[in-house]
């Protein structure tokens, strides 16, 4: 129990790091997925080709795999580049890995919820003289992403638990930070697991408490 | 009929024929409709009515023939179509507000995103229209906690809003409780009235008695016959309207 309040300073860090890799990567999750939903459904051929292949193969891919081909593929064979800081480098590396992962468990999510919009909802925005773009984006989207927050809760509540796995790029998030506390203080290796078990808990059970009462909220009633 | 001072036909089919597989529902349809004009569609269900009504704002596409729409042949796609279907205005048999729009935001969405109107003239006109048919105090409530009938007449006032050169109705009473039918027949018979454009699908024979120009009845995926309205009621010329009429009329 000491170490963890000797090391309060550590994990509070690893976790405020946490926090910020689900949020970053949350972010563009949702902004990529919305797109290849799009793309899904769109009256060309070849972008629905495009999505789909990128969700059947990235969904289909181990996150760990997608991590390391970030870190590995794009850092140092690609050399892509964020920052002259080699941490913060692979912190965005990480994002990047975990976004692209994250975004086709969303784009399948909110196709779900596209297919819960009856199609009169479509044809009345036709009808009216919408665009394409201008039906998705202000018809057809709307309601599907209010249909899906659930969904989108648990596709949170997932990302937050896989951003541990950016610790095989050498990400210092939560997981990574406990295996080093772990190794210094040999004497309290459960309480520091229960720790951060616990600290998950803090995060995810709220998450989900919150996107329940969201979904209800903003549920489109027909 | 030229209440435009255009003596030149709306919309013109000619030759349309479409399948849907093996099914061939329209069969060479030719029809022409006049500004002003109100065309009642009847005939028994899988007619090929309804398919008719929403080929022309290309809602359904065709396999052959052409279809014109003031004087210009039907874009396939994009923004030409877009802009055909903002002056086509489309009432449909399940009301199909923006479900999660308030009724004025149903009626002000097409002129605002559509035609470029500031919000404050598209509300302005959006209560008007919902006075005119009656709605005007539901307008910040949204479309589930309305009845069918003042659905389908804020679906009415949707239309209008984007002050179209010809609404298609398809079937637009035939969700509606018995009740709930009248009002909404009656907001459309006063349309009529002032002149507007209207393909109407329909069963209600009294509408069709009372406001239609020019009733078609179709079966089988063609045009069977055309007439004025009493004509048509009175003195079937097609064993086919006779024998549909007799099963109609009879109760």
């Amino acid at each position: 129990m000491q170490a963890l309040i000797d090391e309060f300073p550590v994990i509070r860090d690893a976790f405020w790091l946490t926090i910020r890799l689900t949020l970053a990567s949350g972010f563009m999750a949702l902004v990529l997925g919305t797109i290849l939903a799009a793309m899904r459904v769109s009256p060309l051929p070849v972008l629905r080709t495009i999505g789909t292949a990128y969700v059947n193969i990235v969904r289909n891919t181990p996150l760990t795999l997608v991590i390391v081909f970030c870190g590995l593929g794009l850092g140092l064979v690609l050399d892509v580049s964020f920052s002259t800081s080699l941490s913060t480098n692979y912190l965005w590396l990480s994002i990047i890995g975990l976004s692209a992962y994250t975004a086709a468990f969303v784009c399948e999510a909110i196709r779900a919820g596209i297919n819960t919009v009856p199609v009169g909802q479509a044809e009345a925005a036709r009808a009216i003289g919408l665009t394409f773009m201008q039906n998705l984006r202000l018809i057809v989207l709307p309601q599907a992403l209010r249909s899906v927050v659930a969904p989108l809760g648990s596709i949170l509540i997932a990302l937050i638990k896989n951003t541990t796995v950016a610790a095989a790029i050498g990400v210092g998030e939560a997981s990574l930070t406990m295996k080093t506390l772990f190794e210094a203080h040999g004497d309290a290796v459960v309480p520091i697991f229960f720790g951060f078990a616990v600290a998950f808990l803090v995060l995810t059970l709220p998450t989900g408490l919150l996107f329940t009462w969201l979904s209800k909220r903003l549920a489109v009633i027909r | 009929m030229t209440e435009n001072g255009d003596a030149t036909p709306l919309v013109v089919l000619k030759d349309v024929n479409k399948h849907f597989g093996s099914l061939h529902v329209l069969r060479d349809i030719n029809l022409t409709i006049s500004r002003g004009e109100v065309v009642v569609v009847i005939g028994p269900s899988g007619s090929g009515k309804s398919t008719l009504c929403r080929a022309i704002n290309r809602l359904e596409t065709i396999d052959g023939g052409t279809i014109t729409f003031d004087g210009q042949p039907l874009a396939a796609e994009g923004k030409a179509l877009a802009r055909l279907r903002s002056e086509v205005g489309m009432v449909f048999q399940s009301f199909n507000l923006f479900a999660h729009k308030t009724i004025l935001e149903n009626v002000t969405l097409g002129p605002i995103k559509v035609r470029g109107v500031a919000r404050a003239e598209a509300e302005r006109r959006g209560m008007e229209l919902l006075e005119r048919v009656g709605i005007g105090a539901q307008a910040s409530k949204y479309p589930a906690q309305l009845s069918g009938g003042q659905q389908q007449r804020v679906a009415i006032a949707r239309a209008l809003a984007m002050d179209p050169k010809m609404i298609l109705f398809d079937e637009p009473t035939s969700a509606l409780d018995p009740e709930m039918v009248q009002e909404v027949l009656d907001v459309m018979v006063r349309l009529a009235s002032e002149g507007m454009t209207m393909v109407v699908v329909t069963h209600e024979m009294g509408f069709a008695r009372r406001a239609a120009d020019r009733v078609v009845f179709m079966a089988d995926g063609q045009i069977v016959e055309e007439n004025a309205p009493d004509e048509f009621f009175t003195a079937p010329r097609t064993d086919r309207a006779k024998d549909f009429l007799s099963k109609i009329l009879t109760h």
